[in-house]
C-alpha cells in the first residue's frame, strides 16, 4: 500500500501538543453534562428524552469508544457490535441462566470480553487496511453467527428474554427516567475517559501510530502494545455499554448486533468527525435522533446511512461537527489575527 | 458417504465458481487502483434482480440478461466515477468507508425497489435434474460451472492478449508511467470497475435460479468473494478463482458433514486463520508491504 494511512483527518498531533500535559479541555464536558441534567428535569415526560435519550445515551458510549480506535488509532473496525453483543449476552446469560446479580453480569461481560479482545487484539492489529477491515467484519459475522446458532446458549434468532434489571443499594432502575440517569452517568464517565486519554502519554502515542507507525516506532512507541492496549479498551468499553443495553431492555436477540449496526457505528463515528471525542458524541446523537425523530428515515434508512457514510468521506473527511467547529473558530479568530492554527479547542 | 462427498463437491464447486467471479472482480479493481470495493457484492444482487424484473416485464431472455449486465456494468462505472474518483489520493481507511457507504446504499435503493421478498430466476435450460453416479445435478449447476471457466477463461485472454487489457495492467503497475505512455488512466479505472461489475452480474445471474435473491443477497457473497480474493493473495486474479473454489468446497464439505447453520462461520473462521497465519494468501507471494 503506497498511499499514506494518515491522511484521514486533518487534525495533527501538533495541536495538542502545544497544551500537553495540560489538562483537558473539560468545558465541553460541563456543557454536555448540563444539558444531560437539564432535560429530564426540563421534560420529565418527553418521550425523546426518556426514553430515545437512553438509546442516545448508548451510542454515545459505543462511538466515543469505537472512535478511540478509528478515530485517533487509524485502526478500522468494522465488527465492533461484536462487543456490543458480547457483553449483552454474557450479562443475559450469567443472570438468566445462572442466576447471577446483574453486577456480577456485567462484570462477567467485561471480563470475557477483555480476554477474547485481549486474544486477538495482536495477531488482528498486525493486519492494515483492507485485511483489518476483513478481519474485524469476519469476527464480527463470526460471533453474531453463534449468536443465531449455539440456541441452548444463547436462545437462537429468539433471544433470551426476562433479563432482570439494575438495583443499585436497595434503589431499583424501574422507570425509563431511571434508566436514563444510570445511563447518562456511565455515558459522562466514558465521554470524561476518552478525553483524559486523548490528552495522555497514551493519547499521543496513539495520534503518532496513526500518524505514520514506523515513525511511531523511531520515537520508542511500542505501536503493537499501544494498538492492542486500546483495542481492548474499546471492546471493554462496548461490552460495559452491552450489559446495561440487555438489563435496560430485559431483552436481547442477534439483530441488535449485526454486522449493520457495527457499520451505524462506524456511520457515527464518521458522521462527527474522527479523531474528536465531541464529534463522536454529535455523531450518535445526531443519528440517534434522526433515526427515531423521522418516520420516513426507517424506510430510506441504508439508503440515507449509506449516503452520509459517502458524502462525508468524499466531501468533509473530518466530520460535520468537527468541520463546523472549524469553520467556526476560524471565523472567529480571522478577525483578531490571522488563522495560524487550526484545530484549536477541539478534544 | 462417499455419494454424499460427490454431492456436496458438486454444490461446493458451483457456490465456488460464484464466489470465484466476485473474487476476480475484486482482485481486477485491486489491481486497477489499490482500491477493495465493498460494493462488490451488490453488483451481484443488482444483476440478477435486474435480470429478474426485465423477464417478469416481459423481456425475452437473452435480451433481460444483456440489458441487466449493462445496467450493472453502468452503476459500476457510476460508482467510480462519483463515490471513489472524487477521493482518489485518500487513505485506505476512507475509501474503504467510502465503498461500505456505497454498498448500503445501493442495498437500501435494491431494498425500495424491489421490496424485502425473496425473488426466483427462472433456470435457464430446465429444471430435470441430472444423474451423475448417485449424485445429482441441476442443469444450472452446469450453467454457473461453464459460465465461469468462459469468464475467467476470457478474463485471462483480456490481460494476457489484448491491448487494452495490457494497458489496464500498466496501471495498476505504475500509474503515472502508464499515464506517460499515452494510457488514460482514468478511462482504464472506470473500465476495471465495469468489467468488475460485469463478472458480479452474470454471477449474480447464473446463480440466481438455483439460490434464489433478494435485496441483502450481497453482503454474503461480496464478503466470500473478499474473502476468496484474499485466499488466493489479493492481486492475484488467478489466485482469487481457486480461492474462490476451495472456499465453495470448504464451505459445502462443512455444512454438510459438521453443521449448515454454521456454514457461513466456517468461510470467516478460514479467513481470519489466513490472514492470521498467512496474511499473503495461499498463492501469494510474501508481501511485507501489504501485510
Amino acid at each position: 500500500m503506497s498511499r499514506s494511512t494518515g491522511a484521514v483527518h486533518a487534525s495533527r498531533p501538533g495541536a495538542s501538543l502545544r497544551r500537553g500535559g495540560a489538562r483537558p479541555h473539560l468545558a465541553g464536558l460541563a456543557v454536555l453534562a448540563l444539558v444531560v441534567i437539564a432535560l429530564p428535569l426540563l421534560f420529565p415526560k418527553n418521550y425523546f428524552v426518556t426514553v430515545v435519550g437512553v438509546t442516545v445515551g448508548f451510542h454515545v458510549i459505543l462511538a466515543v469508544s469505537l472512535n478511540l480506535l478509528i478515530g485517533y488509532a487509524g485502526q478500522i473496525s468494522l465488527g465492533h457490535a461484536a462487543f456490543f453483543g458480547l457483553g449483552a449476552y454474557s450479562s443475559a446469560i450469567l443472570t438468566t441462566g445462572y442466576g447471577l446479580s446483574p453486577w456480577l453480569g456485567m462484570l462477567g461481560g467485561m471480563a470475557i470480553v477483555f480476554l477474547i479482545a485481549g486474544l486477538i487484539a495482536r495477531p488482528i492489529l498486525r493486519l492494515k487496511g483492507h485485511y483489518l477491515a476483513m478481519a474485524t467484519l469476519g469476527f464480527g459475522i463470526i460471533v453474531h453467527i453463534v449468536m443465531v446458532q449455539a440456541v441452548a446458549l444463547t436462545g437462537g434468532p429468539d433471544g433470551l428474554s426476562g433479563i432482570p434489571g439494575l438495583s443499585l443499594l436497595g434503589w431499583s432502575v424501574k422507570t425509563d427516567l431511571h434508566w436514563y440517569w444510570v445511563v447518562a452517568a456511565v455515558m459522562l464517565a466514558v465521554v470524561w475517559l476518552s478525553l483524559n486519554i486523548v490528552d495522555s502519554r497514551t493519547g499521543r502515542a496513539l495520534r503518532a501510530v496513526h500518524g505514520s507507525e514506523f515513525a511511531a516506532e523511531m520515537m520508542g512507541i511500542d505501536t503493537a502494545r499501544t494498538k492492542a492496549r486500546v483495542f481492548v479498551l474499546s471492546a471493554v468499553l462496548s461490552a460495559v455499554a452491552g450489559s446495561l443495553f440487555a438489563h435496560q431492555q430485559g431483552f436481547v436477540s442477534p439483530d441488535s448486533f449485526s454486522f449493520f449496526v457495527s457499520v451505524e457505528l462506524v456511520t457515527m463515528v464518521v458522521l462527527g468527525g474522527m479523531a474528536s471525542t465531541y464529534g463522536a458524541v454529535f455523531g450518535a446523537v445526531t443519528l440517534t435522533l434522526l433515526k427515531a425523530g423521522l418516520v420516513v428515515f426507517h424506510d430510506y434508512e441504508m439508503v440515507i446511512l449509506g449516503a452520509i457514510l459517502m458524502v462525508i468521506m468524499i466531501f468533509l473527511p473530518q466530520g460535520l461537527f468537527v468541520g463546523l467547529a472549524r469553520g467556526l473558530h476560524l471565523a472567529l479568530t480571522r478577525r483578531r489575527e490571522r488563522p495560524a492554527a487550526s484545530g484549536d479547542g477541539i478534544a | 458417504m462417499l455419494d454424499q462427498l460427490a454431492q456436496f463437491l458438486i454444490t461446493g464447486i458451483t457456490v465456488g465458481a460464484i464466489y470465484a467471479l466476485v473474487g476476480l472482480g475484486f482482485a481486477i479493481i485491486y489491481n486497477a487502483s489499490d482500491v477493495v470495493n465493498f460494493a462488490q457484492g451488490e453488483f451481484v444482487m443488482i444483476g440478477a434482480m435486474t435480470a429478474i424484473s426485465l423477464i417478469a416485464a416481459g423481456a425475452p431472455f437473452l435480451v433481460a440478461l444483456v440489458l441487466a449486465a449493462l445496467a450493472t456494468v453502468a452503476i459500476g462505472m457510476a460508482l467510480e466515477k462519483f463515490a471513489v474518483e472524487p477521493a482518489r489520493g485518500a487513505s485506505v481507511v476512507t475509501l474503504i468507508i467510502i465503498t461500505i457507504g456505497a454498498s448500503i446504499f445501493l442495498r437500501g435503493l435494491a431494498q425500495l425497489i424491489w421490496g424485502k421478498n425473496f425473488h426466483a430466476m427462472p433456470h435457464f435450460s430446465g429444471e430435470t435434474p441430472l444423474q451423475l453416479g448417485s449424485a445429482t445435478l441441476l442443469p444450472q449447476n452446469l450453467w454457473v460451472m461453464g459460465g465461469t471457466a468462459v469468464l475467467v477463461l476470457v478474463v485471462r485472454w483480456f490481460f494476457g492478449r489484448t491491448t487494452v487489457g495490457k494497458a489496464l495492467l500498466a496501471c495498476s503497475c505504475n500509474p503515472t508511467a502508464a499515464a506517460l505512455m499515452g494510457i488514460n488512466v482514468r478511462w482504464m479505472l472506470l473500465l476495471a470497475y465495469g468489467l468488475s461489475a460485469l463478472l458480479g452480474a452474470v454471477a449474480g445471474m447464473l446463480v440466481a435460479p438455483i439460490t434464489f435473491t433478494s435485496y441483502d443477497a450481497g453482503v454474503m457473497l461480496g464478503l466470500k468473494g473478499f474473502s476468496a480474493a484474499i485466499l488466493g493473495g489479493m492481486g492475484n486474479s488467478m489466485g482469487a478463482v481457486a480461492g474462490g473454489l476451495l472456499l465453495g468446497i470448504l464451505e459445502s464439505l462443512g455444512a454438510g458433514f459438521i453443521s449448515s447453520g454454521y456454514k457461513d462461520a466456517i468461510a470467516f473462521v478460514v479467513i481470519l486463520l489466513v490472514l492470521f497465519f498467512r496474511p499473503s494468501g495461499l498463492f501469494g507471494r510474501a508481501s511485507a508491504e501489504r501485510v
